[in-house]
């Protein structure tokens, strides 16, 4: 069977097991629309929790990015995990003792205050649809190159699939979906990555493999990588790019922003006990991590074996770069995307791939390279790494399969906290206060359907900077929503005032900051260079900043000004102590 | 009187509470931002099975300590729920 027909099957069998999902699960009530009736296993929370998270950046990106910056690449391992320890300590018990729906009623009630809700809708809203803007360009790359149909042809297809389960299903189909989705995505990252481990190393845990020796020499894979890459002119792989503070900055904002980011939160609202929240955030971690503990390999391997596919031998003999007309198949296919670029620069008919930026100007003389040759943009090299490791066909359907789950599975989750932002916390509770439970549901159903429509035009038209702009989703909820929740729940002092002013410092100063060096939908007002920044730290870091600034802002503020209401008082000490979680599912 | 015992009670859990999440927020910090970030030169040194050892923490050492953290710490917390007497 050819591979495009076997993608098809594969591809398709995953779409009929999620289509059937929806149907079995279809919400009836608000709160199973919102939270399904908050009555999901905590394994099964943990698994969707991993599918909601990981997205197309971790299941296409990510590892792409550390193979090329290495060390560097660090960052997103710690900063996309380290969240979880603060989700799971900081936020999520104490949310699911509080027992209601959205991120936002949470804070509107503990600063009883319809402006503090309006303010978290609209950094809910504003970081959801960024992130979802990724997810559609994710499942435009994937189809366009494993089922040959074009982008606008794959962009609706996902649209309907989501549509049909976020829509009919609500959190209820999309926490039974996502589960589903997790198995096919961890499958289709782990199958390849232990089959390119043994290849490559002879070991087959590729966490272990990345310690290991290249199959049929006594030096390590790491070593051999370093020494490589440093005779191409590029850094060491496992030393850093960045300064000590600028990763320290961007690491502490995707940790934060990782807690605060509306969509994982809301899946802790969905077990039934305060117990359940604790364990899930720890079976949400486990199954992240065994993604997030092969990347690293995949990484390193996949730049091992570009490296080794184009530079056959050692640096500087002639015949150690690859022929051109004898390259290999996968890079024909990825050509023809355009992702990947050969331009004979020296016209000796070779493919020479080293950092021209770096090696020594005399040195490149000497070998008769002339720049740079190879271009390889980054997203494809986890989808193009089974080709490059010549695995079956099988494996590379399910690569597709599970590509297409990561992006639907996170864009569902997001589509469902822009949709109950909109019906619960605009409508129900702030501008339509007198609508029926029916209504409303119809409400979050309807505003679901127009969320996904946004959505395909943004992943149809994505923004020219959606790499820039995920940053920024960080940056947002880590300086807006996460400060907001924790100060809501570790002081009573805290109050309505302090917390609307701290929200709109740490987001105004971070989207500011953001929009100053990166430019978007304004040209760049600075030269986004080390010397430019604020101690050094760079816009992707800024949010780390921004939530010190909203922490400030609010304990000054709120010092100087009334302190919260008795009932608020008593709504912290309410949601601190575990008892009655289970009851408080009725309020 | 029982109001007030209540109040002691919770305020002694709370702390409780607290104490662990200090805790384990010191050891999320030394595995992550000491080991992986600010000492990651130190640790580079010393080559352990294959792995600089400070590259190890970054990429590895660092999301496996996460998840021991985030066991400890709900064991933890429902033994002290229990003590505390606001167990579910």
């Amino acid at each position: 069977m050819d591979l495009k027909t076997l993608t098809y099957l594969v591809v398709g069998a995953t779409f009929a097991l999620y289509i059937g999902i929806a149907i079995w699960s279809r919400a009836a009530t608000t709160g199973e629309f919102y939270v399904a009736g908050k009555g999901v296993h905590p394994i099964a929370n943990g698994m969707a929790t991993g599918a909601d998270w990981m997205s197309a950046a971790s299941f296409i990106s990510m590892a792409g990015l550390i193979a090329f910056l290495g060390y560097g690449g660090s960052v997103y391992l710690m900063g996309w995990t380290g969240g979880y320890v603060l989700l799971a300590m900081l936020l999520a018990p104490y949310l699911r003792k509080y027992g209601k729906f959205t991120v936002p009623e949470f804070i509107g009630d503990r600063y009883y205050s319809d402006a503090a809700r309006v303010v978290a809708v609209v950094c809910l809203i504003f970081i959801s649809f960024v992130y979802v803007a990724g997810q559609m360009r994710g499942v435009g790359i994937v189809f366009s190159r494993f089922l040959e149909v074009s982008i606008e042809t794959g962009l609706v297809v996902g649209m309907a699939i989501v549509f049909v389960y976020a829509v009919l299903g609500g959190m209820k189909g999309i926490t039974y979906t996502q589960v589903a989705q997790y198995v096919v995505l961890i499958t289709a990252y782990i199958v390849p990555a232990i089959f390119i481990s043994l290849q490559l190393t002879g070991n087959p845990v590729p966490p272990l493999g990345l310690g290991s020796t290249v199959q049929g020499t006594d030096s390590y894979l790491l070593e051999r990588l370093n020494q490589v890459v440093t005779e191409l002119g590029f850094a060491a792989y496992t030393e850093g790019g960045k300064s000590t503070i600028d990763i320290f900055a961007i690491t502490a904002a995707l940790m934060v922003g990782t807690a605060g980011l509306p969509h994982v939160i809301v899946r802790f609202f969905t077990v039934p006990s305060v117990r359940d929240a604790r364990s899930s955030a720890g079976w949400a971690l486990f199954f992240i991590a065994l993604l997030y503990l092969c990347a690293p390999a995949v990484g390193a391997m996949a730049r091992y074996n570009l490296t080794a596919t184009v530079q056959t031998g050692p640096v500087g003999a002639a015949e150690s770069n690859l022929v051109y007309e004898q390259r290999p198949e996968w890079m024909k296919r990825w050509e023809q995307t355009g992702l990947l670029k050969f331009e004979d620069k020296n016209g000796d008919g070779r493919i020479q791939y080293y950092n021209d930026t770096r090696m020594d100007p005399a040195r490149q003389q000497e070998l008769g390279w002339r720049g740079n040759e190879l271009t390889v943009d980054r997203d494809i090299l986890v989808l193009a790494n089974p080709e490059i490791a010549r695995l079956p066909n099988w494996v590379i359907a399910l690569v597709a399969a599970g590509g297409i789950a990561a992006a639907l599975s996170t864009a569902a989750g997001l589509l469902l906290v822009i949709s109950s932002a909109v019906s619960h916390d605009l409508m129900k509770s702030t501008f339509a206060r007198g609508i029926t439970e029916k209504q409303e549901l119809m409400a979050g159903r309807i505003a679901a359907a127009g969320a996904i429509l946004i959505a395909g035009y943004l992943g149809y038209n994505p923004p020219g900077f959606v790499a820039e702009v995920v940053a920024f989703a960080f940056g947002l909820a880590a300086s807006s929503l996460f400060p907001a929740i924790m100060m809501g729940i570790f002081s009573k002092r805290v109050n309505r005032e302090g917390a609307v002013a701290g929200m709109l410092a740490g987001l105004l100063f971070t989207l500011g900051y953001i929009v100053y060096f990166k430019g978007i939908f304004i040209t760049p007002i600075g030269k986004n260079t080390a010397e430019n920044w604020l101690f050094g730290i760079s816009p992707e870091g800024i949010g780390f900043v921004g939530m010190i600034l909203n922490f400030i802002v609010a304990f000054a503020v709120s010092r100087v000004t009334a302190a919260p209401p008795r009932e608020v008082q008593e709504l912290v000490d309410f949601i601190r102590s575990p008892r009655g979680a289970r009851e408080a599912i009725e309020h | 009187m029982v109001g007030e015992d209540l109040d002691a009670r919770a305020r002694a859990y709370w702390r409780a509470n607290i104490r662990t999440v200090l805790g384990c927020l010191a050891v999320w910090f030394l595995v992550s931002y000491g080991a992986g970030i600010l000492l990651v030169d130190v640790l580079n040194q010393v080559n352990i099975a294959g792995f600089p050892l400070g590259f190890w923490f970054a990429q590895q050492g660092s999301i496996v300590a996460f998840l021991f953290l985030i066991i400890f710490y709900a064991w933890r917390m429902n033994r002290i729920d229990r003590e505390h007497d606001v167990h579910e």
